[in-house]
C-alpha cells in the first residue's frame, strides 16, 4: 500500500478496522434510473450505513457484469448517459455527504476522455479515485502516472486463480484497497459466498495487503457480517441496484439499512 | 516461405494487449505457454495437418478466374479457394487447431462467439470430432438473420444461446462467451475466432491461419514463376486476411490490402469500416481501431455481410495499417453484392457475402494495377449461408416458395 499520505478511502477503511469492524462498500450506477435519482439513492446508502460509495459508469460492452447490473446500465445509456455525468455526481453526492467515493469505471472510456483529463477532473469532482475491472497492472502505466499526479486512490483486481506474484503486484499498485473477486464469475448475488474468497484474502495479507475487500456476490447482512470477520471491506453492488429497480430511493434506503446491521462495531 | 517471423504479441506497436478482468488473465497465461509449445511440437504439427488433409480438404486449391478478371481491367486474378474446405469458410483451420489446444490442456468444454455462424459451424464441428461440449453465443439479431446456421450447430450437437443484450450482434456475443469464460474458466476453453481479443488470440488465430498464406505463395509462385503483384482480403476481425498477408508481410514488392464493409457507405452512420472510420481505443481485450462515440461507447456496425458486422478490428491489422504495410479501403453492401453476383455469372462461383467485399475491391484494384499484375484473393467463403439475404437483395424468390 501507499506509503504517502492515505487516501479518503483508505482512511475510512482504517477508522472502521480500529473500531473493529470493517467497512460496507455499496456500488450504484450513474445515470440509474435517471442522474438526480442516482445521486439521491447515492447519499440515500450513505445516510443507511454505507462507508465507502462505488459510482459505475455505464458502459455498452460491460464484460465482467452479470444481468442485474446490464440492465440498469442499459437503461442509464438509453436515457443519455454522458460521461460528463460520472463527475456531476461526484460532486452531487459529496455535496451532501462525507463519504469517500471511488468511481467504477471500464477503461475505454477513461482512455477516450484522456486518463490525465480524467483524474484531474474526478479529483476536482472530490472523487477519491477509481476501481478498473478491466485495466490489469501490466497495461496501467498511463493510469498509474495519472493517478499519483491527482492524488487519487486506485483500486486493482485481484482473483482466486491470480499467482502469487501477480498478486504482490496488485497489492503494491493498489491504493485504497484491493478488491478481491470472491468467486469466479461476473457480478450478481449468490447464497454462498465462495470459501475462494477467504483463501484469496489470506493470500492477499501474506502478499502484504493492509486492506482487502470482498466483492461479488453478496447481497445479505449474514454475509457482510461473516467477510468482515476476515476482510477489510464488504462490497455490495446487483442487491442493491436491484433494490433501487425495484422499490426506488425508499427501497434501496431499506436495503442499506439491512446490510449496514452486518457491520457489528 | 517468407523467412521473417511474425510478431507474437502481445503488442503489435501500440496495440493489442490484454485488457481484461484479473480473473482471466491465469487462463491467458495458461493458453499462451500451452500454445507457445505446442506450435513447435512435431507431434501436434503433424497431427493439424493430418486433419487439414484428411478432413478439411487441404491445400486448398488456386483458381484462376479469367471471365471475372476482364471486369478488373484484365488482371490476372488467382482466388484461394477456402470456401471448399470443410464447413465452408477458412474458419475450420484455426478451430481445429484451437481444439487440438483445448485437449492438450486438459479441458473437456469450448465454447465460441459466432456473428454470420461460420466459426460457431466451426467450433461445433471441431466439439462433435473431438467430442467436446459446447456452448455457442450467437446475437439474437444474428440468429433470426441466420437461421440456417443455428440450425446447423444444433445438428451438430452444440448448444446455441441467443444473446439478448445490447445490439444483440456479434459484439454482445463476445461479451456474453467472456462472461461464460469468467465463470467457468476451470473447465471450458475460450475458442475465439478471430485475430482480435486479448493476447494471445491475435497471434494464436494468425499462426493457425496463416496455412493460407503460406500454401497461396508457393501456388502462385508454381504458377506464374513470381510473386503476386497485390493479394487482397476482406476485413471484419480480419483472420483470413492475417492467414493469407502473414506469408506476403516480408516481401516488400506485394502489396496488402484489406477491405472493410462500408455498409450504407463509409461517409453515413452505417458502416463497419472500422480502421477507415474509427480511431484508437479498447474492446474485448485489446487496443486497437474501433468505432466509438466521443465518450468511448462502442457504435453499432451496419453490414449485409454478418461476418464483417463488428466494430472492432484485430491488432495486427491497426499496426499494418499505421505503418503503411497495409491498406484498407472501404466497400458498400451494394458493391459486394455487385461483385458476389459477377463472380457467380462469370466463373460459376457463388461467394459469401464477406469475400465478395474482397472480390468488389479487386475490380477497381485491378485497373489501377493494369493488365500486367496478378492479384491473388482469399475466397475466406461460399455463399450458399448467404441465399436468404442474396434472394431478397435481388428478388429472385418465388413469393409463394419463400419461407424464411
Amino acid at each position: 500500500m501507499s506509503a504517502a499520505v492515505p487516501g479518503a478511502v483508505a482512511s475510512t477503511i482504517a477508522a472502521r478496522r480500529q473500531a473493529g469492524s470493517g467497512a460496507l462498500i455499496g456500488y450504484l450506477p450513474v445515470g440509474f434510473p435517471d442522474l438526480p435519482t442516482s445521486i439521491d439513492a447515492a447519499v440515500a446508502l450513505v445516510e443507511n450505513g454505507v462507508d465507502v460509495l462505488e459510482l459505475g459508469l455505464p458502459y455498452s460492452d460491460p464484460v465482467m457484469d452479470g444481468p442485474v447490473i446490464q440492465a440498469a446500465t442499459q437503461q442509464a445509456l438509453a436515457n443519455g448517459f454522458k460521461l460528463r455525468h460520472a463527475f456531476e455526481a461526484v460532486e452531487g453526492v459529496r455535496a451532501r455527504v462525507d463519504a469517500p467515493v471511488l468511481l467504477m469505471t471500464y477503461w475505454n472510456p477513461v482512455l477516450q476522455y484522456g486518463v490525465e483529463r480524467f483524474a484531474a477532473d474526478l479529483r476536482d469532482a472530490g472523487g477519491a479515485g477509481l476501481i478498473t475491472p478491466d485495466l490489469i497492472p501490466d497495461e496501467a502505466e498511463t493510469w498509474l502516472a495519472a493517478s499519483d499526479a491527482a492524488s487519487l486512490e486506485r483500486v486493482f483486481l485481484a482473483a482466486p486463480t491470480s499467482s502469487p506474484e501477480r498478486l504482490k503486484r496488485c497489492v503494491e499498485l493498489s491504493r485504497g484497497f484491493v478488491y478481491a473477486v470472491s468467486t469466479m464469475g461476473i457480478t450478481g448475488a449468490r447464497a454462498d459466498v465462495d470459501r475462494a474468497a477467504r483463501t484469496l484474502v489470506d493470500r492477499l495479507r501474506d502478499a502484504g495487503a493492509e486492506n482487502a475487500c470482498v466483492g461479488i456476490g453478496i447481497s445479505t447482512a449474514d454475509q457482510v457480517r461473516e467477510i468482515l470477520g476476515y476482510a477489510d471491506g464488504a462490497i455490495v453492488g446487483s442487491a442493491l441496484v436491484r433494490a433501487l429497480a425495484e422499490g426506488g430511493v425508499a427501497g434501496v434506503a431499506d436495503t442499506a439499512a439491512r446490510l449496514a446491521t452486518g457491520v457489528v462495531a | 516461405m517468407s523467412e521473417s517471423a511474425p510478431l507474437p504479441g502481445p503488442y503489435f506497436g501500440e496495440y493489442g494487449g490484454r485488457y481484461v478482468p484479473e480473473s482471466l488473465v491465469a487462463a491467458l497465461d495458461e493458453l499462451t505457454e500451452a500454445w507457445e509449445a505446442l506450435k513447435v511440437d512435431p507431434t501436434f504439427k503433424l497431427e493439424l495437418a493430418e486433419l487439414h488433409r484428411s478432413y478439411t480438404g487441404r491445400p486448398s486449391i488456386l483458381t484462376e478466374v479469367q471471365r471475372f478478371a476482364e471486369h478488373a481491367g484484365g488482371a490476372r486474378v488467382l482466388l484461394k479457394r477456402e470456401d471448399l474446405n470443410h464447413t465452408g469458410s477458412h474458419k475450420i483451420n484455426n478451430v481445429l487447431g484451437q481444439a487440438l489446444l483445448t485437449r492438450r490442456i486438459g479441458k473437456k468444454r469450448i465454447i465460441a462467439e459466432t456473428g454470420a455462424g461460420q466459426h460457431g459451424v466451426a467450433t461445433a464441428t471441431a466439439a462433435a470430432l473431438f467430442g467436446l461440449d459446447c456452448t455457442i453465443y450467437m446475437g439474437e439479431v444474428d440468429t433470426e438473420r441466420q437461421a440456417l446456421n443455428v440450425a446447423r450447430m444444433r445438428l451438430l450437437g452444440a448448444e446455441v444461446i441467443p444473446v439478448t443484450s445490447g445490439s444483440r450482434t456479434l459484439k454482445d456475443a463476445i461479451n456474453e462467451a467472456m462472461r461464460d469464460w469468467v465463470t467457468n474458466v476451470e473447465t471450458t476453453n475460450y475458442v475465439f475466432g478471430t485475430v482480435a481479443g486479448p493476447h494471445p488470440f491475435p497471434a494464436m488465430v494468425r499462426d493457425l491461419q496463416r496455412v493460407i498464406g503460406d500454401e497461396a505463395r508457393e501456388q502462385v509462385l508454381a504458377l506464374t514463376g513470381s510473386l503476386p503483384t497485390a493479394v487482397a482480403a476482406c476485413v471484419g476481425g480480419g483472420s483470413n486476411a492475417m492467414g493469407i498477408f502473414t506469408a506476403f508481410v516480408g516481401d516488400p514488392g506485394v502489396k496488402l490490402f484489406g477491405f472493410e464493409a462500408a455498409g450504407d457507405g463509409a461517409d453515413t452512420p452505417r458502416h463497419a469500416a472500422t480502421i477507415n472510420k474509427g480511431r484508437p481505443g479498447v474492446l474485448h481485450g485489446a487496443r486497437s481501431y474501433l468505432l466509438q462515440d466521443e465518450d468511448g461507447q462502442t457504435v453499432e456496425s451496419h453490414s449485409i455481410s454478418a461476418g464483417l458486422d463488428y466494430p472492432g478490428v484485430g491488432p495486427e491489422h491497426a499496426w499494418l495499417a499505421d505503418s503503411g504495410r497495409a491498406e484498407y479501403r472501404p466497400i458498400t453492401d451494394d458493391q459486394a453484392m455487385a461483385a458476389l453476383r459477377l463472380l457467380s455469372r462469370t466463373e460459376g462461383i457463388i461467394p459469401a457475402i464477406e469475400s465478395a467485399h474482397a472480390l468488389a475491391g479487386v475490380l477497381e484494384l485491378g485497373r489501377e494495377l493494369g493488365p500486367d499484375s496478378v492479384i491473388l484473393v482469399n475466397l475466406s467463403g461460399r455463399g450458399d449461408k448467404d441465399m436468404t439475404t442474396a434472394g431478397h437483395y435481388f428478388d429472385i424468390l418465388d413469393r409463394d416458395a419463400e419461407q424464411m
